[in-house]
């Protein structure tokens, strides 16, 4: 009993004081408080204002608090933290705001009536009408050009990352990194210049096509990726089991890698499902129903979108039209998300016994 | 159905780097032959030229001759995928494949080269997890991932994909490095058992496992740093180990080196 009293009378090299757990949230709430306060006083009326002097309070306040009671190097740490969950705040505030405002506003006119009834006899000034024969063309579109692109795609990707050597390969690295950046408008243009040569009327295969050149190199960039994570040890045992090497790549490496190229496939198509320009420019838009891609215009999502916005004259109906439809467009692309993250999910190797 | 190895003169590179000079020995069918020497000496180098691996890496090419029985596997017109058939290999670090059950990991070899019955593959299945002194511990859990397998069950579940598709000979490259003595005990039991069906190859950096399983050790050493490996000597593992021809050998054995 007596040592370990006196140990205890020992000042300890471990231990020191540190602030309770809940610090970090008082100090936050305590900033945003000061930085309204602050706001009012100083009469700042922009609410961007006010949340920049809340988050330069609270990285301030944690160092100084911090420093005060712990020390100068947990104090530091504290900063750091605190710095990315300023970050986070910052990244995360535009993504809800948009998702918010974009529900708010889309649920107006988003019913079943509006999924399945076209523009056809609705003039763009007037109520009514839906998004029938945009969401007809964006799935034909796009379900084309995945069609071609992502197949076109993995299969680069499996030349670069298991057959691709020397100059060749060094080549069709540099040019897909050149696809990388085209900008849209250049892949439509390039299509655009192809249907003027055959002196084609626009159709939504043209679009898909474009479509196609914009999603190539994002799934070749992925499934390179997820090829290079395959262990080589693994191709090693396929092929020391005597099986040939497109097997090893068929029944080996791609089963292995099949949830990432999944994940990066939909990642693509997520992407080109939101393209307006090359549509605008090879598919024209169309407020008539046309199931057909290869023949006649066509309408899609994004197309949709911007035609309301820009050629109704500032109607409030055609704004509550446009709004519904990015509401659609976002729910597409979200569901397509979720079905990569199952299927990868599904796929993915196996652990546990 | 063991078949012989026949070495001559066999040089191996890695683009222009010469990894392996001019071996030459014979490995007798239903034995045991231990590959022993410091690292980098090209000991695996040389593991992997006898079923075609070595030219798997890129710029890997060798010169000379490998007798399987009679056959150059490094003839004119040999497709390098039968070698492998004929020769199978057992690696360092355990890797079944993760997407497999365990069931699929030992039907592998056959599933993806086609010729086989199904009937026959239970059969199979559950005769290579006995040669590989697995299926007792296995037998209630066939569907569940191979990766669950601690790493001594991973190594012999390797072992069992590999001896399921009836090679001539097996080479293991060392094999027990990344396991636990217990482990590593099973798998030399159970080369002493393979060695009655196969002709058994082992690249190892424990000796007393090369004199424990081995009829026959090879000693490679290399010159100097940047020089290409090459074979020292081979003999009767108890000459090597007792009474070695070549001081160099007893040297390293003994540990008197550097």
């Amino acid at each position: 009993m007596s040592t370990a009293a006196v140990t205890d009378k020992r000042p300890s090299t471990l231990r020191a004081a540190s602030l309770p757990k809940w610090t970090p949230w008082a100090i936050a709430a305590g900033s945003v408080a000061l930085g309204i306060g602050i706001s009012a006083a100083a009469g700042l009326s922009s609410k961007i204002q006010w949340g920049l002097i809340a988050a330069v309070l609270f990285v301030l306040g944690t160092y100084g608090i911090a420093a005060r009671v712990e020390g100068r190097r947990q104090a530091k740490d504290r900063v750091a933290t605190s710095f990315v969950w300023v970050a986070f705040v910052v990244a995360v505030i535009p993504l809800v705001s948009l998702i918010w405002v974009t529900i708010a506003r889309g649920v107006k006119v988003l019913d079943v009536y509006f999924l399945t009834h076209s523009m056809g006899v609705v003039a763009d000034t007037e109520p009514g009408g839906g998004i029938y024969h945009a969401i007809i063309g964006s799935l034909e579109q796009v379900g084309l050009a995945t069609a071609i692109g992502a197949p076109i795609g993995v299969l680069t990707a499996i030349y670069l990352v298991e057959y691709g050597r020397g100059r060749l390969a060094k080549a069709v690295t540099f040019f897909v990194d050149v696809m990388t950046g085209i900008p849209s408008i250049v892949a439509g243009l390039f299509i655009l210049s192809l249907m003027l040569i055959f002196e084609m009327q626009p159709f939504g295969f043209a679009g898909s096509l474009a479509l196609a050149i914009l999603m190539m190199p994002v799934v070749v960039r992925s499934t390179e990726e997820m090829l290079k994570l395959v262990p080589n040890e693994l191709r090693e045992a396929s092929l020391a089991l005597g099986v040939p090497k497109w097997r090893t790549i068929l029944k080996v490496v791609l089963p292995t890698s099949i949830g990432g190229i999944t994940t990066g496939i939909m990642l693509a198509v997520a992407r080109i499902a939101g393209e307006t320009a090359p549509v605008l420019l090879l598919v024209f838009g169309n407020p008539f129903i046309n199931n057909n891609p290869f023949e006649g215009a066509q309408a899609s999502l994004p197309l949709y979108i911007y035609q309301q916005f820009a050629n109704s004259a500032g109607s409030g109906a055609a704004y509550d039209r446009a709004w519904a439809a990015s509401l659609t467009l976002i729910a597409f692309v979200m569901i397509l998300n979720l079905v990569a993250r199952g299927i990868a999910r599904w796929k993915a190797p196996k652990t546990g016994r | 159905m063991a078949k012989r190895i026949d070495v001559s003169g066999l040089t191996a590179y890695y683009g222009s780097h010469k990894a392996i000079e001019d071996i030459s020995m014979t490995v007798e069918p239903r034995s045991v032959t231990a590959f022993i020497g410091p690292s980098g000496c090209g000991k695996s180098t040389f593991l992997r030229t006898l079923n075609r691996m070595h030219e798997v890496t890129p710029g890997g090419r060798v010169e000379g001759k490998v007798l399987l029985d009679d056959e150059d596997l490094y003839g004119a017109g040999v497709d390098p995928v039968s070698v492998r058939r004929e020769v199978g290999m057992v690696f360092q670090r355990p890797n079944p494949f993760p997407t497999m059950s365990i069931f699929d990991n030992v039907a592998a070899g056959l599933r993806l080269n086609g010729n086989y019955r199904k009937s026959e593959l239970n059969d199979i299945v559950e005769k290579s997890l006995k040669g590989a002194n697995l299926w007792n511990e296995v037998k209630d859990r066939l569907s569940k991932p191979g990766s669950g397998l601690s790493g001594g069950q991973q190594q012999r579940l390797c072992i069992a994909r590999a001896i399921a598709v009836e090679p001539k000979v097996l080479l293991m490259d060392e094999p027990c490095s990344a396991l636990d003595p217990i482990s590593t005990l099973a798998i030399e039991d159970l080369i002493g058992e393979l060695k009655e069906r196969f002709t058994i190859v082992i690249v190892t950096h424990n000796m007393q496992q090369a004199a424990r399983v081995s009829d026959r050790t090879a000693f490679f050493n290399l010159a100097a740093v940047g020089q290409p490996g090459r074979l020292i000597e081979i003999d009767d593992t108890e000459r090597i180990f007792s009474n070695p021809s070549v001081q160099a050998t007893e040297d390293y054995i003994s540990g008197r080196f550097g």
